[in-house]
């Protein structure tokens, strides 16, 4: 068995989305058939519903979707994860439904995402369902894009017919901020081009899906610009029975963005002081040097007072701060947003009050067009937002950094997570509270 | 030069790093589920790189079906021992006598009895958070359940309910009663546990390697011979050399037939297999859906 291995290289996260009956579960089954990742017992299990349901073939949807209700209604209702492995690569796969509340739990699955396939039906081509795919994919900024044309085998595998629907998405790829697509003729029934090149598609010279994914160029899809460190947890030892931990006091948290070196001078905001790297302590070892997103606990040089919620950042490139923030949300909860309402945000390692001044427009996601006058926002809405915070947020715009970009909206009382928010650029720098002491 | 990249095993790692400092720093009393299986060793090195220099700030808490292998205990009090935590047990034949655990008429099994147990260990303790190993990849239930797992007041999980997790962002509020399960290695697959108890050189009970067990076959698998659950005459009894590959109560965990004697051996025998880590489960194998009704119940 190829499937597994015991060195592989690299993790590639990806997300597929589809409407309903494209395939796209049966795309997923594929993948895990045809890399040899199922077991016998889940091709036994397969095999068991088959007989139930009737129809005699195994059904490879049946792999993904999970839960009873599903398996009942015959869709599926929520992000669910699959994990496969080649001699090249580990994979998570975010598998996400195309119907009810489809821009939510694609919003979910791509969050997290290197890589997003998009399954167009050769037979219908691109509808408005594959351009609101593009349009979350590029509003997420997930940096690699498939464009997967689905059952070919239903149009003859007909070359023309690939050529048309490519370029139908490329007409709209323009308005997107994806810079690596990629097409691909496949037939997830028959397993054409998913593992194993197509007899049918001689005029089609690239790489097969999974030979694309094994492939696909990640390295550089975290940032590594400017050093961003939320504090998460002071890390201070009670009563040590170790002596040289009496003053033991550091600093644990993943970080966010860029790179921390020993040595380095840095800034702790909001308050503006600032103190030198004095170790990068792990379990492991002391470090020379850590980088996004590794989990590390930092000791400064000085004695200074930090807790969560404060951000270690690199002197010579600050972040933003601001308690008025633009952004562009999901609302993702059936009770609307309205301007006036006081949430939580949530953003970073810090949780702080926030009011919705006003709603600027809402994003049509089949055009990526603003539309103006809007009063609510319903759920699975895109829009652009601006709000009030209790207390400066220290941030990036989300096109800079997902990590210190990002925030979630939370109801107070139900305590749901009701909105996923993407900040646009800081129009100020943060300023140190308190200059005077900077060393 | 350094190559600031991580391989997969690092990438899981901090992951669940960022998740477990998540916990201690937003909930009050939170507590980690350690069995002394493999998910949950792996779960306490996470703590330890997590909290380190410090004590790992929450208590370990483990319920004890009374149906467990006597190696999984032992090994349990001793590591909780080296680590210096603190070990909470619990255990299914207290509650018994107690009367709030009952035994179903023809219920052998003790994993759907661990439910009452767990909450009212939460309830005696007020934890407000239990962080456990397990993982996306064991069921097909679990691949669709968060990383903060929301209970209501009585436990359970609603699936359809879910809160959406986006990026790095956990929604970890609580109203009073109401409790969170936390679970840091969502993304892990049995192989990367391994491979990450290799990397770490981290210590798994005996079980788990190649050892001679008298076994009788039970509902297609080999099962250990108990005094739990006796062999009648009319089954198959043999001396087996054999490993579990999944542990659970010691009446329905199969034993799989295997010479690995090493982590090397597990992970080469892993590669090679052929049938998922929970076929060697009998709980699973009652109705497809199994898993997902026992979580709806409060199950871990």
């Amino acid at each position: 068995m190829t499937a597994v291995h015991s060195h592989p290289i690299d993790l590639l996260r990806l997300n597929t989305c589809g409407s309903v009956d494209d395939g796209k579960s049966t795309l997923i089954g594929r993948l895990l058939y045809d890399s040899k990742s199922l077991m016998e017992d889940q091709i036994e299990a397969l095999e068991r519903s088959a007989d139930i349901t009737g129809g005699g073939d195994i059904n490879l949807a049946n792999l993904t979707d999970g839960l009873r209700a599903e398996r009942e209604q015959g869709i599926t209702i929520d992000v669910a994860y699959r994990y496969f492995a080649t001699p090249h690569r580990r994979f998570i796969i975010a598998d996400t439904p195309g119907h009810v509340q489809y821009t939510r739990n694609m919003v979910t699955g791509s969050s997290t995402a290197n890589l997003s396939i998009i399954l167009i039906d050769a037979r219908q081509g691109v509808i408005e369902q594959s351009r609101r795919h593009a349009c979350i994919a590029s509003l997420i900024r997930i940096p690699h894009l498939i464009v997967a044309i689905n059952k070919m085998d239903l149009v003859g595998w007909s070359q023309q017919r690939f050529l048309e629907i490519k370029d139908q998405f490329e007409e709209f790829l323009p308005r997107l901020d994806i810079k690596d697509v990629k097409f691909i003729p496949v037939s997830a029934l028959n397993g054409d081009n998913i593992v194993t090149r197509s007899i049918h598609t001689p005029w089609y010279p690239g790489p097969t899906l999974l030979g694309h994914l094994e492939t696909v160029h990640i390295a550089s899809d975290w940032n590594l610009d400017r050093f961003r460190f939320p504090v998460q947890w002071v890390n201070r030892p009670n009563n040590p029975t170790d002596p040289s931990l009496h003053d033991f006091r550091g600093f644990s948290g993943q970080i966010a963005g860029g790179i921390v070196r020993v040595g380095q001078k840095v800034m702790v905001l909001p308050t503006g002081f600032t103190s030198i790297v004095k170790q990068i302590w792990t379990l492991d070892g002391p470090l020379e040097e850590a980088f996004c997103p590794q989990s590390v606990t930092l000791i400064l040089e000085h004695d200074l007072d930090i807790s969560r919620s404060d951000v270690i950042v690199d002197t010579q490139d600050l972040p933003g701060a601001s308690s008025d923030l633009h952004a562009k949300i999901c609302w993702m909860n059936p009770r609307p947003l309205q301007p006036g309402r006081q949430y939580l945000l949530k953003h970073t390692t810090q949780s702080v009050k926030t009011a919705i001044v006003s709603i600027e427009s809402r994003i049509n996601i089949a055009t990526l067009n603003k539309e103006f006058g809007i009063e609510e926002l319903c759920m699975n809405d895109l829009a652009e937002i601006r709000l009030k915070t209790a207390k400066p947020l220290i941030y990036d715009g989300y096109a800079a950094n997902r990590l210190t970009g990002s925030f979630i909206l939370i109801e107070p009382g139900t305590n749901a997570t009701v909105a996923a928010g993407m900040l646009l650029p800081p129009s100020e720098v943060a300023r140190p509270e308190y200059r005077d002491f900077a060393i | 030069m350094i190559n600031y990249h991580l391989d997969h095993l690092d990438y899981l790692e901090t992951e669940a790093i960022h998740i477990m400092r998540e916990v201690a720093a937003e909930f009050e009393r939170p507590a980690i589920l350690f069995s002394g299986g493999k998910d949950s060793i792996c779960l306490l090195r996470l703590a330890e790189k997590a909290f380190r220099p410090s004590d790992i700030p929450m208590p370990f808490l483990n319920i004890d079906s009374g149906h467990h292998f006597p190696e999984l205990n032992e090994f349990r009090d001793r590591r909780a021992k080296e680590l210096g935590g603190k070990l909470i047990v619990r255990t299914v034949d207290d509650a018994l006598e107690k009367g709030f655990a009952v035994q179903a008429a023809g219920q052998i099994s003790r994993n759907q009895l661990q439910i009452p147990v767990l909450l009212a260990a939460i309830e005696e303790f007020r934890f407000d958070c239990c962080i456990g190993g397990a993982r996306r990849d064991e069921e097909k239930a679990r691949a669709k359940e968060r990383f903060f797992s929301f209970r209501d007041g009585f436990g359970q999980w609603d699936p359809k309910n879910q809160r959406p997790e986006i990026w790095n962002l956990y929604n970890g509020r609580l109203n009073p009663g109401e409790n969170m399960r936390v679970f840091p290695l969502s993304n892990w697959t049995e192989m990367d546990v391994w491979e990450y108890i290799k990397r770490e050189t981290l210590e798994v009970p005996s079980i788990y390697f190649s050892h001679q067990r008298r076994c009788v076959r039970r509902l297609g698998q080999w099962v250990p011979a108990t005094e739990l659950a006796p062999p009648k005459p009319t089954e198959d009894v043999r001396d087996l050399i054999v490993r579990v590959r999944t542990i659970g109560d010691i009446i329905s965990t199969g034993c799989i037939e295997s010479p690995a004697l090493t982590v090397d051996d597990i992970i080469a025998e892993i590669a090679a297999a052929r049938v998922t880590e929970r076929g060697s489960r009998a709980d699973d194998r009652v109705s497809e859906a199994a898993m997902e009704d026992r979580k709806k119940a409060g199950y871990f």
